[in-house]
């Protein structure tokens, strides 16, 4: 007979382990799918895999995809580090998407307007987020709700923008009109989608991480998430912590809207994003909240979002598989989760 | 007293966690009708013990036999089936239901509803035996911390309990509740239950047990076959493995004041509110709070610590006026605190030891520059720290949730006398600890004094404050209700102030 036995300590080495292991369940549990669905689940991850990291062009359309989910992903890592319950990145990055849109329409050297986009997309995600963090500190607004239903929120005003006042006057579909072709990031490789935002976003998760674990300010947002009341007694201005985490959080969502605008779409429209925000959830608990652990784990899901639609089309197994897969990946992580404060323990059955 | 065949026999109960033993051989039995005190210092492996035997744990080796038959538990319901019930530190209630509710949470029903008359007749009868009594109706929520800790006695009898464990009941109780828990397992005992007290009250365990077992390290190094004749001194050597004696309190050389509360006054905060309060604190001597637990301590330990604001009066340390109040304003005057809730407020449990022991300091030069952790230094500090304060722990980056009490209390220490303070606020500074630990803390708290600091000591156990204290004020209804005195003041003195009856002293 089974049962949990709480544990004294985590092993070093189950920070790797847990995901992985993870990982693992997600892909046996669903190849069970991929069997209903008359594939063989083996041929179909190899398909999977190969269309996605196997050559040149699968691996830089995976990037091109993992770059906005590693800067969501480093969102959610922030916020939930402090337990500010951001579940709103997805709406933060649409901000940041209408902002940098709306400047780099505006005519200006490509030098200026790359620079001017970030930070405008960065402020109209930090200024999202900060409405559910002040709710919170002033008012004790729960910001798991509110941080959600303003995804709504923005996306529908969103939409009324490019169905009315911002439409593309030349194009027939609800767009907002193109940014400058001087505001284009530059494509890394030529003949690919790879951007400089993506570089952006992998140089992101290193510095993120010096921030957390080297300065004041990520000591007072491991402390505040921890323990508030002991931060509090440290001297450390709890409310203040909790703002610069939402700021911080939103800011890097609003750039995963700048990247897919100025590297992808260079417009907005109301599918921008597959939900990019809330895959920032999925990444972060992946990682532990470990933003150097995002980027690994951004990449794990976007390879299985550029590969679902490569087995789809060799397999006949709905592309749909790639959003359980998520799921899955999300499910199995907090289940993972449980063996750092429990251990299974075999008794003798009665 | 004689020995039946034993209600319960724990053989040769071996547990490892990790690299430690925490229980190592260990054989235990309880007659019916027998109040066994389980005594050791914090990590000596009692509590593991009474986890094994309720079944929170599986032991490596050794087997438990109840009333000759052993006992197989495979989830922690068997222990309850065989009959054995445990009483935890924190209370396993749910605070919206009444008290028949909380009884009958988890027991079979009648068609599917609470057995509601069979729940109140049973209630009846256990109260008529033990002597246990509690309105059914009343909500958890507006029982006193006693009543309810008397509901989880009389939910483990309801289950039948014929073993009754206690993890420290009488460290959450007032001193007038300590006596009716006593006559309460004093009745359980004639009535044939057997009891398994554990405390680190040396006068309580002798006052209340049959018969004494002492752990050290995991291992029984020893028995006490009649408590009420032995005396704590050679109870305390058995449990440290070393003599332990009250430490001495030179005669006071006082200085001048370092800490002085005018007149201070503030709103309600945790349940009580500052009246008029008015403590002067001089280099080189302990001044001690006594009071029954809700009295002011709490607002008084925050207004010195800086955690709260007062409405009235002033706050002066070392010469200076506090103007604005934070935790840094008062620190920057040379002012170290330890907290009351070692564990709510002092650390981050869930942390590395290191980032607790920088915490109220990290924003200054010997931590960080410009925004930037100085890691080395911080890491110096804190593995000299372990090193000074002998804090057991694998190193900096263990987590501070796994230090024993003792050795978090001594990190606490560390982190604010590193820093020479030259007033110190303690808020029940032993709370908790065992014996060693105690006496640890009281020789840190005299040596500060005899280094010219000036201590504030809010307590509520009497005996430690007339040992370290030159005077006591006494806190009643969050007024200054009288000072003594170390010279004038006695339990008894104290006691009449702490009621509220003195206000002439």
């Amino acid at each position: 007979m089974l049962r949990l036995e709480a544990r004294s300590s985590t092993p070093a080495w189950f920070n790797l382990a847990l995901p992985l292991g993870a990982v693992a369940a997600t892909l046996i549990s669903c190849s069970g799918l991929i069997a209903l669905a008359r594939a063989n689940p083996l041929a179909a991850y190899g398909v999977m895999l190969s269309s996605s990291l196997g050559d040149l062009y699968g691996l830089t359309e995976t990037l091109t995809r993992a770059a906005p989910m590693i800067f969501t992903g480093l969102a959610v890592a922030v916020a939930f580090r402090a337990k500010f319950w951001n579940i709103g990145a997805e709406g933060q990055l649409m901000a940041g998407a209408v902002a940098s849109c709306a400047v780099g329409a505006i005519p200006m050297p490509g030098a200026v307007a790359m620079p001017a986009m970030a930070v405008a997309g960065a402020a109209a995600g930090a200024a999202v987020a900060l409405v559910p963090a002040l709710l919170r500190v002033r008012l004790k607004v729960d910001d798991v709700v509110t941080s959600l239903l303003l995804n709504s929120i923005v996306a529908y005003a969103l939409t009324a923008l490019i169905e009315g006042p911002w439409k593309d006057p030349m194009g027939g579909y609800p767009i907002s009109p193109p940014i400058e072709e001087t505001a284009y990031f530059p494509i890394l490789i030529a003949g690919t989608r790879l951007h400089l935002g993506v570089l952006a976003a992998l140089v992101a998760a290193p510095a993120i991480w010096f921030l957390i674990s080297r300065t004041t300010l990520g000591f007072a947002i491991r402390v505040t998430g921890e323990n508030a009341g002991a931060a509090r007694y440290g001297g450390i201005r709890v409310e203040r912590v909790l703002l610069a985490a939402a700021i911080l959080s939103g800011g890097l969502a609003g750039l995963a809207g700048v990247g897919e605008v100025g590297g992808v779409r260079y417009q907005v429209m109301s599918d921008l994003s597959p939900g990019f925000g809330y895959s920032g959830i999925v990444i972060a608990m992946l990682a532990r909240l470990n933003p150097l652990g995002v980027v690994p784990a951004a990449i794990f899901l976007a390879a299985v979002m550029t590969g679902a639609e490569a087995m789809s089309r060799a397999t006949g197994v709905p592309v749909f598989l790639g959003d359980v897969i998520q799921g899955m990946a999300l499910l199995s992580m907090l289940v993972a989760l449980l063996f750092t404060g429990y251990r299974i323990r075999r008794t003798a059955s009665p | 007293m004689p020995q039946p065949s034993p209600l319960i026999e724990m053989r040769g109960i071996c547990k490892r966690f990790g690299a430690v033993d925490a229980n190592r051989n260990v054989d235990l039995a309880v007659a019916p009708g027998e109040i066994l005190g389980l005594l050791g210092e914090n990590g000596a492996g009692k509590t593991t013990l009474m986890n094994i035997l309720f079944g929170a744990y599986a032991p490596d080796a050794g087997e438990i036999l109840v009333e000759g038959r052993p006992l197989r538990i495979a989830r922690s319901g068997d222990a309850l089936a065989a009959g054995i019930g445990m009483v935890h530190q924190h209370f396993h209630l749910a605070a919206r239901l009444s008290v028949l509710e909380n009884l009958l949470v988890g027991l079979p029903g009648k068609g599917g509803r609470l057995d509601r008359p069979g729940g109140l007749a049973r209630l009846a009868e256990i109260g008529a035996r033990y002597g246990l009594r509690l309105e059914p109706d009343r909500p958890v929520s507006a029982l006193s911390i006693g009543e309810q800790q008397r509901l989880e006695i009389l939910k483990a009898l309801f289950r039948g309990a014929r073993l009754l464990i206690l993890d420290e009941p009488t460290a959450v109780l007032a001193p007038g509740e300590v006596e009716g828990l006593f006559e309460a397992l004093r009745a359980m005992a004639a009535q044939g239950l057997g009891i398994v007290f554990i405390s680190h009250k040396l006068n309580e365990v002798r006052a209340l047990t049959h018969r004494c077992v002492v752990l050290r390290h995991g291992r029984v190094v020893g028995q006490v076959d009649d408590p009420a004749a032995t005396s704590s001194a050679e109870m305390a050597q058995l449990m440290c493995g070393r003599e332990i004696v009250p430490p001495l309190r030179p005669p006071a050389a006082p200085g001048g004041p370092v800490l002085e509360l005018a007149g201070v006054a503030t709103s309600a905060h945790a349940g009580m509110r500052l009246r008029d309060v008015s403590i002067s604190v001089r280099a080189g001597e302990i001044v001690g709070v006594a009071g029954v637990s809700g009295n002011g301590q709490r607002a008084l330990a925050d207004v010195v610590s800086g955690m709260l604001t007062p409405d009235a009066g002033t706050l002066t340390i070392a010469g200076t006026r506090i103007q604005r109040f934070s935790p840094r304003a008062v620190q920057a005057q040379g002012l170290g605190r330890i907290p009351e809730d070692r564990m709510t407020t002092g650390l981050v449990a869930g942390l590395p030891l290191a980032d607790s022991m920088v915490l109220p300091r990290i924003g200054t030069p010997a931590f960080s520059r410009a925004g930037l952790l100085d890691r080395a230094a911080i890491l110096a500090f804190v593995e000299e720290q372990i090193a000074a304060f002998d804090i057991r722990c694998p190193g900096p980056m263990a987590r501070a949730g796994s230090l024993s009490g003792g050795n978090l209390q001594k990190a606490l220490l560390a982190r604010e006398l590193a820093f020479n303070p030259r007033v110190l606020i303690a808020a029940q500074p032993t709370r908790g600890l065992d014996i060693g630990a105690a006496r640890f803390v009281h020789d840190k708290l005299l040596e500060l004094r005899a280094k010219g600091c000036g201590l504030l000591v809010i307590g509520e156990d009497l005996e430690e404050l007339l040992i370290l204290c030159d005077r006591i004020a006494v806190i009643y209804e969050g007024r200054i209700a009288g000072v003594l005195e170390a010279a004038e003041a006695t339990i008894a003195r104290l006691g009449l102030l702490m009621s509220g009856a003195g206000g002439h002293a």
